[in-house]
């Protein structure tokens, strides 16, 4: 399996405080990860890095078969790169319909005067269906998104990341604020997705995490703390004095 | 206006899917015929000739607010400077317009003299002329191309584009946003200002250009009838700039700057070039706006700089607002409506109002009456008047958690206390 | 024995009232006097010198007040006996007249055998100039300080001995400097040796006070001259370039022309008017009216009738370059002989250099005035920027009101001192009330929506301006600043700063302190902190956010109030003050840095510092100092889009 994402010897500090030391990660071209760790591990900056929203101090990020450098690239190329990033809170666009969020979405040219240009033609409506089908909202495809239920936002957001056909998922705690019915969905919509592209999931809950069945990463102080299967890392001493304190 | 149809096997044309533009073009229409009949200069006179202008007038206000809420309304970009886009098409039509009328009178002087001119006697003439007031005698760099009608009319393109491409590249590419964005555009129209009144500008410091509603050469035309070619003018550059605003947001463009409105971050991680996007609609825009002040102020007459100080510009946000950003139609009324009750006001025709010993001169009190007018909208209905419609027509929208229609992406505090 | 004879004539003469038998006509300043009688009587300015040079140096003790009368027109001469007494006139026929020699009454008489003396103005001076030897050397020092004044006002060559000889009696050490100081300036104007004028001036090498500057200016001055060769001689101040910056090229040719060595060239205007005059049939040279529409064209067509002496020659260009490249134009020093003018120049170069330091603490003054007024200005709307993240537009109104409320004190209160101190605190409470009730009314309702806050605040700004505009009406309104604020501190004849501007950083000063105290030392500084941080966590320790904000926002309006007395004080009260002072504001809230009280600082230091350094190198237009200023800070934001002092770290990082 050939490596799609490298991070080696991240740190970034804000006001003297480490919130990644000297981290390193590994991610392959179709896999599924959990990253777990408790609050201020540093698992949002470490999305952020990555995303280029936050620069870090010292250490390389690099992204697919030429290795490419993501240090130097805005966020919208490194989201144009194939790498998508799915946030904490859903954040989907609640004056617009679902249709419209998606169609925003699906890979197409980015450029400004491309997009004005655009008008869709039967094959990306055809996409957007499927894609509303394959997250449960064909019903609502003309609904405002803000007039959706906290869980489907989330969906339509995971529908938006697959829209974007990303070589790397970032998802930052998906299962948050969700019913059972709810994550058992959102399980299998991940477990799917990462069959062709990786998936990276920032979870606190174990539950879910064992449910996604995959290699886990803990985080603690920002750095890898242990890294194997969930069982494997569970039965870490220091992951276990980390989460249940002295 | 945001549905996108997707179940329909074809698309149908934009006027189809938007009623709305379609019923606006109609009034349009309408509205243009009415005056035309009711004029002095081609109907039966029930108009005055200066009413006919200040409608003209109006429909570039109109024009312009479309622009504002393009930018405003849907890209969320409270801009303070598109006065000065306006003004400054103003001042390209207005040299060329001053220059050629100039020119005329100098070579009828000149003509009348013993020898025939040179060309160096008939251009300092003009220069003379036109730059007595600010005591200078020479024509200034600026004036290269104001004898060329087409040059200037490019110019009403090419130089607010620049501007705005310049300022607005500036701007975005370092992230300033929001309130802070706001405050850049109002400096950068204070310093515009401030630079124009200046008298070595070459632009007549603040005496402004003068005489702008003479038409060179069509002195004999009455002004009844070309106030009516500036009112139909006018009034068809408003259709197809609506025309063109409907079309450019009604499509995946008016999407993606929509979603810029409500959250840019997001947005960005789309992998759309946000910064882009914006320049793009800024500079746009500021082209409209420039086009509309091209065919305002030969109607007004004359153009000063103190027509492009900040507070023009944060009277067409207020226009915006009290019509309804968001929304087309909202910019167009909110202008009309706005902008021709000020004339009423100010114009003195109003009646006082009496209030027991108190006399409201309405002259002297509108402004307040204004004032706090914009602050009740601001507070009660930031829809606007165009939120009128949405109650005729039922329309609820979506529960969006507090954060009403506009753009917040400057409020810094708001994204630190989300941290 | 003479004297009892001398007594009893005395009485006689009372008696038969002929007083002139009574004068002492042997006293030594009368025969001075006598001695040069009918010069004085002449009163003629070419021969009087003599005459008051003699009384001058006389050393008598009495020829003082005999100049003193005479200057005063107070002397008369007996037409008789050619003795000289003072007299004053009791009506048109009679006179008092004194003796010279002890100022002592003699008597009235009738004016018949009296002569006034009136010495013209020109004479008068010349006794004036001789009276300050005596002044000079007075017991009082105030008559000594006047005397020295009047030469500083008017000095004139005679000053200089006189100077030097009461020079070295001084006794009182600061008119011993200034004296001193005199000395040299008349030994530079007047002091026939030039040596001692050189020494002089080099004495004064880098003061940079006014008086040596105009002392030193008309010995470098100079005339233009030309010739055939580069002439030799020290007194040749410069060589100048026809065409240069000094010297424009149709001046230099004027120059030629008026000596008679080139012929003259005339405008454009005047050889179209000759050709006018030559027109016969419409043609004129040869040339028909119609082809006259180019220079060239005209140009031949003179040149035509040049040829046929129908018109006097010009010159072409290439016969005016010619003549220019012929001579050699240069500056000659007509002020003075070349060795003191080159002195002259090298003290005045020198001083120019002290000037240019002196100008630059000057300018730094000025601008530090201006960054204290914009620190005022900015503070309040950096305190609810920082705090509330609401940018008031009407900030600048509240300045107008605290203004306006200055002088509506100052109707009431007409004691300048009081009503400022009155004016003060009223001003604060108003705005405070003005602040707290737009928050409760408007700004509490858009909370985390900016730009309608922003929009909003604008509405009551344009409301707010109007009103002031129906109440005191658009002329001007004054706010008197109390006696003890007028004048300036002057430290030298090009630093000086008004008290107003010194009041105005103190207060600055003062507001700085304020704020820090309030912000770090008291209990609700600690709650603004802890809601500016982080208004939820605040809100469930206990805090009421809203109640903060309110204050908060109550504050910084109140230091607008108090900023507009200070502003009014130096500037006009208008209803559209505000505006002058908002964008400046603003500007330097955002180059400052947002939330922090030494980012306005910074902010004000930066700007005020800008616009002033900008105005130096373009001191006559302050519109184009704002202009480059704002162009200046668009692209400063470039660099620091936060401003110079950001909050760091990750909340920053949004």
């Amino acid at each position: 399996m050939t490596t799609l994402l490298e991070v080696s010897g991240v740190s970034v500090s804000f006001d003297g405080f480490r919130a990644i030391n000297n981290l390193s990660f590994q991610i392959g071209e179709a896999e599924l990860r959990a990253v777990i760790g408790p609050n201020g591990a540093g698992k949002t900056t470490f999305m952020d890095i990555v995303t280029g929203k936050t620069r870090p101090d010292e250490g390389r990020v690099t992204y697919g078969e030429k290795s490419v450098s993501l240090l130097s690239l805005s966020e919208s190329r490194i989201a144009q790169m194939g790498i998508g990033r799915k946030f904490q809170r859903p954040t989907v666009f609640e004056d617009q319909s679902v249709a419209d969020n998606l169609m925003m979405a699906l890979k197409k040219d980015r450029n400004p005067f491309a997009v004005l240009m655009f008008r869709p033609v039967a094959a990306d409506r055809d996409r957007v269906a499927e894609l509303a089908d394959e997250i449960g909202l064909s019903a609502a495809l003309h609904r405002k998104a803000g007039e959706l239920s906290h869980g489907q936002k989330q969906w339509l957001e995971i529908g938006m990341l697959l829209a974007q056909e990303p070589r790397l998922l970032l998802v930052d705690e998906p299962a948050a604020g969700m019913t059972l019915a709810e994550r058992e969905h959102t399980t299998d919509l991940l477990k799917e997705a990462a069959k062709t592209r990786a998936v990276v999931v920032v979870e606190h809950d174990m539950e879910f995490v064992r449910r996604l069945d995959c290699k886990v990463t803990v985080l603690h102080e920002g750095a890898v703390l242990a890294e194997g299967s969930l069982d494997h890392v569970t039965r870490n001493e220091q992951v276990i004095e980390v989460y249940l304190g002295r | 206006m945001s549905d996108m149809t997707l179940s329909a096997p074809a698309r149908r044309p934009l006027v189809l899917r938007h009623p709305s533009v379609l019923v606006f073009l109609t009034i349009l229409a309408l509205f243009t015929l009415g005056v035309t009949l009711l004029s002095e200069g081609a109907g039966i006179g029930a108009i005055s000739t200066s009413f006919v202008k200040t409608l003209g007038k109006t429909l570039c206000f109109c024009l312009v607010a479309l622009a504002m809420d393009l930018v405003w309304g849907y890209c969320g970009i409270l801009s303070l400077g598109h006065m000065a886009f306006f003004g400054l098409g103003g001042y390209a039509v207005g040299m060329w317009l001053m220059y050629e009328r100039t020119r005329m009178i100098v070579a009828d002087s000149l003509a009348a003299a013993e020898l025939p001119p040179t060309a160096q006697e008939i251009s300092d003439g003009i220069a003379t002329q036109i730059f007595g007031v600010v005591g200078a005698s020479e024509f200034p760099p600026v004036w290269a191309f104001a004898h060329s009608l087409p040059l200037q009319l490019a110019a009403v393109v090419v130089v607010p584009g620049l501007l705005a491409l310049v300022f607005g590249w500036l701007a975005f590419r370092s992230r300033v946003t929001g309130v802070y964005l706001s405050i850049l555009t109002q400096a950068m129209t204070l310093a515009l200002s401030l630079y124009l009144f200046q008298n070595d500008s070459g632009l007549r410091g603040n005496n402004g250009l003068s005489g702008l509603q003479n038409l060179p050469g069509l002195d004999d035309i009455p002004q009844s009838a070309v106030s009516l070619w500036f009112f139909w003018a006018s009034a068809l550059a408003l259709g197809v700039g609506y025309l063109f605003c409907a079309w450019l947001v009604s499509g995946k463009f008016g999407s993606v700057i929509r979603a810029i409105r409500d959250d840019e971050t997001r947005v960005r991680f789309l992998g759309y070039p946000v910064e882009g996007f914006k320049l793009v609609v800024f500079t746009l825009t500021a082209v409209i706006a420039s086009i509309a002040g091209a065919l305002y102020y030969p109607q007004a007459g004359i153009i000063n700089p103190a027509e492009i100080a900040p507070i023009a510009s944060i009277y067409l946000a207020v226009w915006v607002a009290i019509g309804g950003r968001g929304r087309l139609y909202g910019a167009v009324i909110g202008a009309g409506f706005v902008s021709l009750l000020s004339t009423w006001f100010t114009g003195g025709q109003a009646p006082d109002l009496v209030l027991g010993p108190l006399r409201i001169q309405w002259v002297d009190w509108w402004t307040v009456l204004l004032g706090l007018s914009f602050v009740a909208v601001t507070l009660f209905a930031p829809k606007g008047i165009g939120g009128l419609v949405d109650l005729a027509a039922r329309i609820k929208s979506p529960d969006r958690h507090g954060a009403d229609l506009g753009p917040d992406a400057g409020a810094l505090r708001e994204r630190e206390a989300d941290q | 024995m003479s004297k009892i004879i001398r007594h009893i004539l005395f009485c006689l003469n009372c008696l038969l009232a002929a007083p002139a038998l009574a004068q002492d006509a042997g006293a030594p300043i009368q025969e001075l006097l006598q001695a040069h009688g009918d010069v004085i009587a002449k009163s003629s300015r070419k021969t009087i010198g003599p005459a008051i040079d003699a009384l001058a140096a006389s050393g008598l003790s009495a020829a003082q007040r005999v100049l003193e009368r005479w200057q005063a027109k107070e002397m008369w001469r007996d037409e008789e006996s050619g003795l000289f007494v003072f007299a004053e006139e009791i009506d048109r026929d009679t006179i008092r007249i004194f003796d010279p020699a002890g100022d002592t009454e003699i008597g009235a008489v009738a004016d018949d055998g009296y002569k006034q003396l009136k010495p013209n103005s020109g004479i008068r001076g010349m006794i004036g100039a001789a009276l300050v030897q005596f002044q000079l050397s007075a017991p009082d020092p105030a008559t000594r300080a006047t005397a020295l004044d009047a030469i500083e006002r008017d000095p004139e060559a005679s000053h200089l001995a006189a100077l030097r000889k009461a020079a070295g009696a001084e006794d009182d050490a600061a008119l011993r400097t200034r004296k001193a100081r005199l000395e040299r300036l008349l030994t530079i104007r007047f002091d026939e040796d030039d040596a001692a004028r050189i020494a002089a001036i080099e004495s004064f090498a880098g003061d940079p006070a006014v008086d040596v500057r105009a002392t030193l200016n008309p010995l470098i001055a100079t005339r233009i001259e030309f010739a055939a060769e580069a002439p030799q001689g020290d007194d040749i101040a410069r060589t100048l370039k026809p065409g240069g910056g000094a010297l424009p090229r149709a001046d230099a040719y004027a120059l030629l022309v008026a000596a008679g060595v080139a012929p003259p060239a005339i405008t454009r205007a005047d050889k179209r008017d000759a050709l006018v005059a030559q027109l016969r049939d419409g043609t004129v040279g040869g040339y028909r009216v119609a082809q006259l529409d180019t220079e060239a064209a005209r140009d031949a067509a003179y040149a035509r009738l040049a040829e046929a002496g129908r018109v006097a020659a010009v010159a072409t260009d290439a016969e005016i370059d010619a003549a220019l490249a012929a001579h050699v134009i240069f500056e000659r020093f007509i002020g003075a002989p070349p060795a003191v003018a080159l002195a002259a120049r090298g003290a005045l170069d020198a001083i120019e250099t002290k000037v240019n330091l002196n100008r630059a603490a000057d300018l730094v003054l000025d601008a530090l005035s201006l960054a204290s007024i914009y620190f005022l200005a900015a503070i309040g709307l950096a305190i609810t920027f920082g705090v509330m993240g609401v940018i008031n537009m009407a900030h600048g109104e509240f300045i107008m009101m605290g203004a306006y409320t200055g002088y509506v004190v100052q109707q009431i209160i007409p004691d300048y001192t009081i009503s400022i101190l009155v004016a003060i605190p009223l001003a604060f409470a108003v705005t405070f009330g003005a602040g707290v009730a737009m928050e409760r009314l408007v700004i509490r309702w858009l909370r985390h929506r900016p730009l309608e806050t922003l929009l909003a605040t604008f509405g009551i700004s344009i409301a707010l301006q109007q009103i002031a505009k129906n109440i005191f009406g658009t002329q001007a309104r004054p706010l008197t600043s109390p006696d003890w604020l007028d004048g300036s501190l002057v430290l030298n004849d090009i630093v000086s700063i008004s008290y107003i501007r010194i009041a105005i950083f103190v207060l600055a000063l003062l507001f700085l302190g304020l704020f820090l105290f309030v912000m770090n030392r008291t209990r609700i500084g600690l709650e603004v902190r802890a809601v500016t941080q982080n208004p939820r966590m605040a809100g469930s320790m206990g805090i009421n956010p809203d109640r903060i904000n309110m204050l908060t926002f109550g504050l910084g309006s109140g230091i607008a109030g108090i900023a507009g007395v200070a502003i009014g004080l130096y500037a006009k009260v208008t209803s559209e003050m505000g505006q002058d002072y908002i964008v400046q504001s603003f500007m330097t809230v955002v180059v400052g840095g947002v939330g922090n009280i030494w980012g306005a600082l910074v902010g004000a230091t930066l700007v005020g510092t800008m616009q002033k350094g900008i105005e130096w190198f373009n001191p006559s237009n302050t519109l184009a100092a704002q202009t480059y200023m704002i162009l200046f800070i668009i692209l400063f934001i470039q660099v620091r889009p936060r401003g110079i002092i950001a909050l760091k770290g990750r909340a920053a990082e949004a």
